[in-house]
């Protein structure tokens, strides 16, 4: 009898009966998502517009040194991103698109173990759930700090900087100033990174939230794993959101 | 898995755990053979000069299909009711309209620029 009425609760909003076979917490997630999909969506549609309002990069841009393309920034056209994002830790070779290849896959096995603990949660598997939550909190905080890496070596710009018809020099990016080409390149890309970077840190937070609720038995005692479910839905969501980012911002 | 019980412990040999496990990892190798394929892309589209506009194309296609595979498989959206299927998927409509329309404003600044 005593799983029956908590069987109820579970199932049953307070009105009644469930409306989409979802429950209230859950539905709210998604619809939640949803307007938080319309807003990465402006935020990368703005960055198509402002890029299809500036010169693209003329064919003089590339050069051939020592092997393999360079290419020569101004801030009269956008640059082509891959030839910005070239750096990997410990080393000075020139590896375009790497360092976010790496973060990429780190992100998608995040969003693998998240999973994971979801599935742990449907089997009251605590000891799983603990695991799995822990190691998707471990790739959170990996993929931010490479974030943050990658944030300086843009900020702080390249030994050579760009040379100004004045005679005067920009190094590295800022909101105002942008070595690499017109400002608005890096300003969406703090922007977007940035708001992108938010997101993961929240979900990191909520994550450890949920971790400490799991560790203490909470959700053992209520019967079912269902916050877990929750903040999955919030951290694929994050992953999701990165893939956008990384072919509109990295790819193309 | 829509609706909760009161569960109780299933050890994760269990035959169900096992497929689902199973499920999760092949999603995985999916996604991860894709961004392969994006960055073998990346990679071949200067020395061998493929055409832009194919190349864009091809990561764009190759992004909705991970997009997909996320939302369906991952959130588990392909397994839920068809209502909430829809109610989360046809709002998408207005982001199409608004790419199609700022991306046509774009170049008309570029014009009078």
């Amino acid at each position: 009898m005593a799983q029956a009425v908590a069987l109820d609760e579970n199932s049953l909003w307070k009105g009644g009966v469930e409306p989409l076979k979802a429950s209230y917490g859950k539905l709210m997630m998604w619809f939640f998502l949803l307007s938080d999909t319309f807003t990465f969506s402006a935020l990368l549609i703005t960055y198509g517009m402002i890029r299809f309002a500036h010169h693209g990069a003329p064919e003089s841009a590339r050069v051939m040194v020592d092997g393999h393309e360079k290419f020569i920034f101004s801030t009269e056209y956008w640059p082509v991103p891959e030839h910005v994002f070239t750096h990997f830790p410990l080393t000075h070779a020139h590896l375009p698109l790497v360092f976010v290849g790496l973060m990429t896959f780190i992100l998608i096995m995040s969003s693998v173990t998240m999973v994971l603990a979801v599935e742990a949660g449907h089997r009251m598997d605590k000891l799983a759930v603990q695991k799995w939550m822990l190691w998707t909190i471990l790739g959170g905080i990996a993929f931010v700090s490479c974030q943050a890496w990658e944030w300086s070596i843009f900020i702080a710009g390249s030994e050579n900087g760009l040379n100004l018809t004045e005679g005067t020099k920009i190094f590295g990016a800022n909101l105002i100033h942008n070595e690499y080409g017109p400002p608005a390149f890096a300003d969406l890309f703090f922007f977007i990174t940035g708001f992108h970077g938010t997101h993961v840190f929240s979900g990191v937070v909520l994550n450890i939230i949920i971790f400490f609720n799991v560790a203490n038995g909470l959700y053992e005692k209520r019967g079912h794993y269902e916050m877990v479910e929750k903040v999955g839905l919030y951290w694929h969501f994050v992953d999701l959101v990165w893939v956008f980012v990384f072919t509109f911002f990295y790819l193309i | 898995m829509a609706s909760h019980t009161v569960g109780k412990f299933v050890p994760e040999t269990s035959p169900e755990s096992v497929k689902q496990r199973a499920a999760i990892w092949r999603t995985f190798w999916v996604m991860f053979g894709i961004t392969v394929i994006e960055f073998i892309l990346a990679f071949a589209k200067g020395p061998f000069h493929i055409n832009h506009l194919f190349v864009v194309i091809v990561f764009i296609s190759l992004t909705l299909l991970k997009a997909f595979y996320i939302i369906a498989e991952f959130m588990h959206l392909r397994h839920e009711v068809k209502l909430l299927i829809l109610s989360i998927s046809l709002p998408v409509i207005f982001i199409i309209w608004f790419i199609i329309s700022m991306l046509y404003e774009g170049n008309a600044v570029l014009m009078v620029r």
